[in-house]
């Protein structure tokens, strides 16, 4: 959420009010906004001190989509007419002397098409800017160029001081080479090209440069005696730059989003009228494209739309009049009045600044906040469900709980891990069918999804160092293989791991929690060779180069046959060999002293890990969305 | 031991009382017992007898005063104007000595401190560049007081000499321990050696019956137990289950931290150039990079909505392109799990039922990680869904909820999330902090949401979320995340955390 800093002094003169910080706070948590930061303290110290110290500022978080509040111009006007000390006000679209004719016509070439195709502009007539006006102009720019405009990609602002410009603009796209002006506080004149290798050392600019950089023709504005304006969205000219004693501002806003380029206008053009001559106004501007389409800008007419009491009371759980309601939009700025034609519906007047309003909920919403949030009868619905735990979950507690009880601990090492844990140091090769990737990690400690718990127990043993031996930890949580034929491309298995690390390796340990476990899981043993019962478990000598040599066994699973399938023939093999149909569900060893040293432990362990997906018991439905 | 303790009744069976312990000379010794250690050892051998009510005792304590290292040096070597004294001539005897050599001979210490008392007590003087002897004979009163308090523990020159000495910090006060003794109850010269425990042996033989036995200390710690724990913050999920079972609510199906941009962002209404898309705010998959396909009708429905409104929306009116709903990611809320549930329950066979739903997963945020947050948390999750519900009734289900862990005091402040509208951030009073703070994200999915899912349009939907990780630290008072969650947690604090009641 952006965070604006409005000067304090200012802002309870223009509320009429002068709030304790607790007040203000209040009325800003009602309205939704929230009060981060009173820095009056600070700068009452500072003057006690002696030092030099700007004015007190408030600092104000406002929700991400109310992008009229970006300044305390807007903050001001919305809590004014929230207090109900005024009304919303009526902006209005006003046409030069001479009328339409007269209007400034900006003519959009051809090649824009390629890098930045849409162009909206606006006038500020006989416009007053005192310092803290003008940099609050300047903020508002640089707010919505960071959020909405999304650093400049989707829209880009200029300001001009019109009475340097001669009219009409043309709106075109060129060479770089081609292009050659005085940019905004420099005093020599640069090509393009030569610009955007200046500017790879400002630390602002440089940002931006990667918007146009790699396009053949770059954005550029020019006035009927070819004195550039703007090279959007890099930088504008020195020749029209506005200052503190500009009368007639031209705006310019240069968009790749039609949208967000009439949001970005609307914001700028209207919130900033307050300060013209004639409050609330602005002179449009004729845009001419290519194909012939002419559009004036900005459109600040108020949506038309319209909302029904019935809605808002069945989503409110309130029972208001119309009346009400429209009393309570108001003081949201939203202009609403019953409808002639029906007691249910409202008829409603979006404000061009409320762009936020997308559907009757939002009006909803903005009913409830007006009325109150706290306000609103507690209530508790009706809705009557059966509970119903997860099979995966029950089984992982219960997984849990048994060793836990066994003596063993609970760790929480992370999920995600370098390649190296995951693989290099396990002595594992990635033969790239296995670990999910992740493509712009800030660390190297995040590159991918683990797909085995051991290496997290073995960081957690590493950073243990000091703890009795020996140590017994365990964990049972998910790991991710890549699948191929899910929609996302992967999947979650439910894993339960052990590590044992002591003087001596004690494979029989972590075997005896494994024994341990399908005991409590009702799995039986098989004996070697066996191919007759029907389900249970069994162990297999193993070479895997986590594993010491000879201490390494695969654990294998023989699922009970599904009813009605043909049962398992009764002959004994005497040869030690998994039967095709079980599968192998884990493995378990005394850890290879190469792997003990990439971990940096100087102790003998031996790790256990399986999947526990198998061994999940189907729980009657009562309901659930599970298919 | 023993021997202490038999000599200790000895004396008192001779003495009838031990008015000063300091006066005992032990089994093997020839002197009184007067060092603390010695009577610290007698302490001992007491409490033994004292648990067998065969004596009694009172501590006496006394301040007495021993000697710092540099105390120590001075009682042995003597002080340092004596020592300065010492390396001198005597005037015009030999030649005088400079004060740089006197430094060598004597050290920089005790040279700088020594001349200086030594002039001042007129034991030396100046003879043209060099240092003499004045006198031929000093009385080194500063070495004699220290070798009186290193026997002694006392100076019988006084409070006040003694404070000189300790200020000069050649000395420093010490509490001395020593003891009175009398006779017990149980009183005998015959130390009989105590049982500590019941054996089976003694059961066997039924010597349980004339044995005495020691006295249990129940003071002390019991035996350690050697069972194995379960993780704190897995203890809160636990917590966070049970309340959610005990209203109703069904586990939703989460194992899937592979989400695509459609399920995590677009059917969620989250427009495509919402700033959480940033590579800056999630892990983004280069293997495997692309998910198939989302089902083709909803998709249809979902890039309209995005792009030209329904369902009585103007939609967002921006480009919407497929590449980014099929770019894989790690989800970055369980939410993503949601939507894709409530598709389900709004297609199933006999349509729409009211339901509610929680989970407690693992999301994902490629935030830089400090003190609170770390890349991956556990997202506390409940949605509920039927007809007619109201936003009353959200809050009053919060007050419920929140209640059972026991906190009462909710606030709600409007907020913005995109799939929620309205949307309500949860603030509850900390008593402790004394001020309100957030504890959660709640509000009613936005039909835009909803209505492309297939869900009817009088189906209103709550959400709430919640960090697992918050609470389980303000309920720990942990500060650092990291003796939290991660392979840096210490065992030992796993096994020492505390049960979670709320």
């Amino acid at each position: 959420m952006p965070t604006v800093s409005v000067d304090k002094e200012d802002l309870y003169e223009r509320l009429g009010h002068q709030y304790t910080t607790e007040a203000f706070d209040q009325l800003c948590f009602d309205y939704g906004l929230e009060l981060d930061e009173d820095t009056t303290e600070e700068v009452n110290e500072a003057i006690k001190r002696g030092l030099p110290t700007e004015r007190s500022q408030l600092k104000i978080e406002i929700p991400a989509n109310r992008y009229d509040l970006l300044c305390i111009e807007g903050i001001a006007r919305a809590l004014r007419i929230f207090l109900k000390k005024d009304t919303p006000p009526d902006y209005k679209l006003v046409l030069p002397s001479g009328g339409e004719e007269r209007l400034l016509t900006v003519t959009v070439s051809p090649e824009v098409a390629q890098i930045r195709p849409y162009f909206a502009g606006a006038i500020l007539r006989n416009i007053k800017f005192t310092q803290r006006s003008y940099a609050s102009f300047i903020d508002l720019q640089d707010k919505l160029h960071q959020n909405l405009a999304r650093r400049r990609t989707l829209v880009a602002i200029g300001t001009h001081d019109l009475d340097t410009l001669r009219p009409p603009f043309r709106y075109q796209a060129q060479p770089p080479k081609d292009i050659k002006f005085i940019p905004l506080n420099k005093n020599t004149a640069n090509t393009a090209e030569e610009l955007m290798t200046l500017y790879e050392a400002d630390r602002h600019l440089s940002r931006y440069l990667p918007i146009i950089k790699e396009s053949p023709v770059y954005p550029i504005i020019y006035d009927s005696c070819d004195q550039v304006l703007s090279m959007p969205p890099i930088i504008n000219s020195e020749h029209s730059k506005i200052t503190l004693n500009t009368r007639n501002v031209f705006i310019d806003t240069t968009a790749t989003d039609e949208t967000k380029l009439a949001i970005v206008i609307n914001m700028i053009a209207l919130i900033f009228s307050e300060y013209c001559e004639e409050p609330f106004t602005v002179e449009p501007v004729r845009v001419v494209y290519p194909n012939g389409v002419t559009t004036i800008t900005p459109s600040i007419s108020p949506r038309s739309t319209t909302a029904h009491k019935s809605y808002i009371n069945a989503c409110t759980g309130l029972n208001l009049s119309s009346s009400e309601i429209c009393t309570l939009l108001q003081r949201m700025s939203l202009l609403a009045r019953a409808s002639p034609n029906s007691d249910d519906e409202l008829l409603l007047q979006i404000p061009p600044t409320r762009p936020d309003i997308l559907h009757e909920c939002d009006i909803m919403e903005d009913a409830a906040i007006a009325y109150g949030f706290n306000n609103l009868p507690k209530t508790f619905p009706s809705t009557n469900t059966v509970a119903q735990p997860l099979a995966i979950s029950k089984l992982s507690d219960l997984v849990r709980v048994e060793w836990a009880m066994a003596g063993w601990i609970e760790v929480l090492p992370l999920i995600l891990c370098s390649h190296e844990e995951n693989f290099e140091w396990m002595e594992r090769v990635d033969d790239g069918t296995q670990a999910v990737k992740i493509a712009n990690p800030k660390t190297l400690e995040f590159q991918v999804v683990r797909t085995s718990l051991v290496p997290g127990l073995l960081k957690t043993i590493r950073e243990n160092r000091s703890h009795a031996l020996p140590i017994r930890v365990f964990e049972t949580s998910d790991v991710v293989f890549k699948d191929k034929s899910l929609e996302r491309q992967a999947r979650n298995v439910r894993h339960a791991a052990a590590v044992w690390c002591n003087k001596t390796a004690g494979f029989e340990i972590v075997h005896g929690l494994l024994n341990r476990i399908m005991q409590m899981l009702e799995i039986p043993r098989i004996p070697a060779g066996d191919k007759s019962m029907e389900t249970g478990y069994y162990l297999l000598e193993t070479d895997d180069p986590t594993f010491f040599p000879g201490r390494a066994a695969t654990i294998y699973y023989r699922a009970p046959a599904v009813k009605g399938a043909s049962t398992p023939t009764n002959i004994k093999h005497h040869s030690r060999s998994a039967s095709a149909s079980d599968t192998k569900i884990g493995v378990l060893g005394i850890l290879h002293p190469s792997v003990l040293q990439n971990f940096e432990i100087g102790y003998p362990c031996s790790a256990l890990e399986f999947t526990l997906e198998p061994f999940k018991k189907e729980i009657n439905t009562v309901w659930t969305a599970q298919r | 031991m023993e021997a202490v303790q038999q000599h200790i009744l000895n004396v008192l069976e001779a003495d009838a009382a031990i008015r000063d312990t300091r006066l005992l000379i032990l089994p093997g010794d020839t002197v009184p017992a007067k060092s603390q250690d010695t009577q610290l050892v007698i302490q001992g051998a007491l409490n033994s007898l004292l648990s067998k009510d065969m004596v009694s005792y009172t501590i006496q304590e006394e301040i007495t005063h021993v000697l710092t290292a540099e105390g120590t040096q001075i009682a042995k070597e003597g002080s340092h104007e004596a020592r300065v004294w010492a390396a001198l001539p005597v005037k015009g005897d030999g030649t005088p000595l400079s004060k740089k050599d006197l430094q060598t001979i004597v050290g920089d210490d005790a040279a700088k401190v020594g001349q200086g008392r030594a002039f001042k007590n007129g034991w030396i003087g100046k003879d043209g560049d060099g240092l003499v002897k004045l006198i031929t004979t000093i009385d080194d009163i500063t070495q004699r007081e220290l070798q009186e308090i290193e026997s002694t523990g006392a100076l019988k020159a006084g409070d006040k000499a003694l404070a000189e000495l300790r200020k000069r910090k050649l000395a420093v006060q010490k509490k001395f321990l020593w003891f009175t003794v009398h006779k017990g109850a149980n009183f005998s010269t015959a130390l009989e050696k105590l049982e500590t425990d019941l054996t089976v042996e003694m059961l066997a033989s039924g010597a349980w019956k004339t044995a005495s036995y020691k006295k249990y200390n129940f003071d002390a710690e019991g035996a350690p137990t050697n069972g194995g724990a379960l993780h704190p913050l897995l203890k809160v999920r636990e917590e966070f289950r049970n309340i959610f079972l005990e209203m109703g609510f069904t586990e939703m199906p989460t194992s899937n931290f592979v989400e695509s941009g459609f399920w995590n962002f677009d059917a969620l209404f989250v427009p495509q150039q919402h700033p959480a898309r940033d590579l800056q705010d999630t892990f983004y998959l280069s293997d495997p990079s692309t998910s198939l396909d989302p089902p083709s009708d909803l998709y249809e429905k979902v890039s309209t909505i995005h792009t030209v409104g329904g369902y009585g929306s103007t939609g967002y009116r921006a480009p919407f392109s497929k590449a980014e709903s099929t770019k894989l990611l790690l989800r970055t809320h369980t939410t993503a799990r949601s939507a894709n549930l409530l598709y389900q329950i709004a297609n199933q066979p006999g349509g729409f039922r009211p339901t509610k739903m929680f989970s407690i997963d693992r999301v994902f945020r490629n935030e830089t990680m400090d003190a609170t947050h770390l890349a991956e948390f556990h997202q506390v999750e409940g949605v509920v869904a039927d007809r007619s519900l109201t936003l009353g009734d959200l809050i009053g289900f919060m007050q419920t909820f929140f209640s059972k862990m026991g906190i009462k005091d909710l606030r709600f402040k409007p907020a913005y999330n995109p799939y929620t509208e309205p949307s309500l951030e949860i603030f509850a009073f900390h008593p402790a902090l004394n001020k309100w703070v957030e504890i959660g994200n709640s509000g009613m999915f936005r039909p835009e949401m909803l209505e492309p899912l297939g869900l009817p349009k009088d189906v209103r939907v709550h959400g709430w979320g919640l960090s697992l990780e918050r609470p389980t630290m303000i309920r720990y008072g942990i500060n650092n995340i990291r003796t939290l969650v991660g392979h840096k947690v210490s065992i030992e604090s796993v096994e020492k955390s505390a049960a979670v009641r709320f």
